[in-house]
């Protein structure tokens, strides 16, 4: 570096940590040699992070969320989108990579969370590091939500209805709520406008407020790797793991490989499959909003239909409350379930690798169900598979199956016969 | 600065009383926030009876009028279709139509006040989604042989018979309700309005 340069960078760091950030989080960042492909996804979600805010930023600058009708009596909201998509110069590109990067978003994030499961990456000491990632995934599902209502087609209205309905669920204050929720007595105009405030800036803040939260976790207490033990037990004369390669370049330039990969992927759909086949874009949306008639088939986008599943497969009262209530409690508790994991998890060792035979089909059942589960939810609720095996009762069973993973986890997890962990990563 | 100060209660209690009083304030900042979520008074005013002309309604057929946003259904039931409610009657979760879904000059076998005419809000009691007509009965209707017509929700597949009367053991709670409304002639119903 030359000596002109390095006083602007002393300069600098004088007045703020840029060298020690850098080193902290980059180049002296020493994560496990070891990472495997599973290790794409959490920098993978950071891009599309990125994608979806560079090109949300570009669509708010043409869309308009109004829900009254304009001079052919279109809604405004509806039309503005095809606006987008016919006549702004690279709108169809861009609302394209912002509704292929919603889905690209949980693809990412669903399998990033496998990760951690095959991996026990919640375990001690990462419980907040897993947590910070929990709220990331609600917020997610939120921003997704309500970024669904803003073409004001058929899929978002309804969508919308049912699922701010399922406030309406909850004793006493449940019928208010989702009045204040809507901000009128059906949804309409209000409930446009706030969604769009929400989606655009309310939850992209707190969701970046988490990912910082999230990698600052992650950057205290090191990363995990696929043999599930801690690197920082074997350290060098230097304090420096014996198992830690530094962030940067290595882990830099592994990740570019995975972007690139997966922009590969990605571009694939953008260009030549953007509705990805009805389930990225559903087609009933394509239609504007009407409140009088319900599509004869409306379904969640792909990424919410196991919990939409769960959500149906409560049929039945309890405790002189509604089905409808319990349906609700169902749906929320698969998804919060997913934060006490590392309190559940009593298994001697992390990593799938070293556990025994019972977590490892304890898993791959979970795993089924949570397939499963998510093509029902997609299907109409009387479908049968082969048209002889009703739906209904196998999305009970999977769901049931979906809890039990979780609520029998301290018990499976103690008798289980686990394997000795090594002292050192394995690594060819 | 010596690490063993005495602590100045005074001073402490200074800092609790200034804390409440900030965060009363704050409580009383967070309410206009909280209020302008509530329903406009645009929003509360939109809310007028319709007329509906029911002249053009040939028997076993459906009309849809807007009220208050909600899809209103008048469906003009044939002999058979109200003869179907006595098979339903042991099928749906309220017979008798207990609980306070209709106006209490809806509250008989037929849940209306002329038993030909059914006038009721169609949206689904569970979530919302407005239900579809599957007026056919038997095989034909895709329901099975003993169907013997009514509304099937799309959403999550509650089933209704032709007097709004849910079926038991479905995801919707309530029959579908009974708007308040009152015949203005044979031909005309106000929706929303039943006192002259």
């Amino acid at each position: 570096m030359t000596t002109k340069s390095q006083a602007l960078l002393n300069w600098i760091d004088e007045r703020f940590p840029l060298t020690a950030n850098y080193k902290a989080h980059l180049s002296e960042y020493y994560a496990p040699k070891n990472f495997n492909f599973w290790y794409f996804f959490g920098s993978l979600a950071l891009l599309v992070l990125v994608i979806q805010i560079v090109t949300g930023i570009f669509l708010v600058m043409h869309y308009k969320p109004d829900a009254t009708l304009n001079a052919s009596g279109i809604p405004i909201a509806f039309a503005s989108v095809e606006y987008i998509m016919r006549e702004v110069p690279g709108g169809w590109l861009i609302r394209y990579m912002h509704s292929t990067g919603a889905s690209a978003f949980f693809v990412v994030v669903y399998l990033h969370m496998f990760r951690a499961m095959l991996y026990g990456s919640y375990r001690k000491p990462r419980e907040l590091l897993w947590i910070f990632g929990v709220l990331i995934f609600l917020c997610l599902m939120a921003e997704a939500f309500m970024g669904y209502l803003l073409p004001w087609g058929q899929m978002s209205f309804w969508g919308a209805q049912v699922i701010i309905n399922l406030f309406s669920a909850i004793p006493v204050i449940g019928p208010d709520l989702t009045i204040v929720l809507r901000g009128d007595f059906v949804i309409g105009d209000a409930t446009l406008n706030r969604f769009f405030a929400l989606h655009v800036i309310a939850v992209p803040l707190v969701l970046i407020g988490l990912v910082a939260a999230h990698i600052i976790a992650l950057h205290e207490v090191g990363s995990n790797n696929p043999d599930g033990i801690e690197i920082k037990k074997k350290k060098d004369a230097n304090g420096i793991p014996l198992d830690g390669i530094p962030f940067h370049p290595y882990y830099s330039v592994k990740d570019i490989v995975g972007v690139g990969v997966f922009l590969f992927f990605f571009s694939m759909v953008v260009f030549f499959y953007p509705e990805g086949g009805g389930y990225f874009l559903e087609y009933n949306n394509f239609i504007p909003a009407d409140p009088l008639k319900t599509p004869p088939h409306i379904a969640p986008v792909w990424y919410f239909t196991p919990y939409y599943s769960v959500l149906r497969a409560v049929t039945f009262p309890l405790f002189g409350l509604d089905a409808k209530f319990w349906g609700v409690v169902a749906m929320g508790a698969a998804v919060v379930i997913l934060a006490f994991l590392p309190w559940l998890d009593r298994s001697p060792v992390k990593s799938i690798r070293y556990r025994g035979p019972i977590y490892k089909t304890a898993l791959t059942i979970f795993i089924i169900c949570f397939v499963i589960l998510g093509y029902l939810g997609v299907k109409p609720p009387e479908y049968a598979f082969f048209g002889v095996i009703p739906g209904a009762p196998v999305a009970q069973l999977c769901s049931v199956l979906y809890f039990a993973f979780f609520i029998l986890m301290p018990w499976y997890t103690k008798i289980d016969k686990c394997k000795p962990e090594p002292e050192r990563v394995t690594f060819k | 600065m010596s690490v063993e100060q005495e602590m100045d209660s005074s001073r402490r209690n200074l800092l609790v009383a200034t804390s409440v009083v900030g965060g009363a304030g704050a409580v009383a900042v967070a309410v206009p926030f909280v209020a302008s979520l509530t329903p406009s008074d645009r929003a509360k005013a939109a809310g007028a009876p319709v007329e509906a002309d029911i002249s053009q309604l040939a028997p076993g057929e459906m009309m849809t009028v807007e009220w208050r946003g909600k899809p209103v259904w008048i469906l003009r039931r044939t002999p058979e279709m109200l003869a179907s409610l006595d098979k339903t009657q042991d099928k749906v979760s309220d017979p008798d139509s207990e609980r306070e879904m209709q106006p209490e000059y809806a509250k008989n076998k037929y849940r209306s006040i002329k038993e030909e005419y059914l006038v009721t809000v169609g949206i689904c009691t569970h979530l919302g989604c407005s239900p579809s007509e599957k007026f056919r009965m038997g095989a034909e209707s895709g329901l099975g042989s003993e169907w013997p017509g009514g509304f099937l929700c799309p959403c999550h597949g509650s089933m209704f018979d032709l007097a709004g009367r849910v079926y038991s053991s479905m995801p919707a709670p309530d029959n579908l309700e009974v708007p308040p409304h009152m015949y203005l002639s044979d031909t005309t119903i106000l929706v929303g309005e039943d006192k002259a």
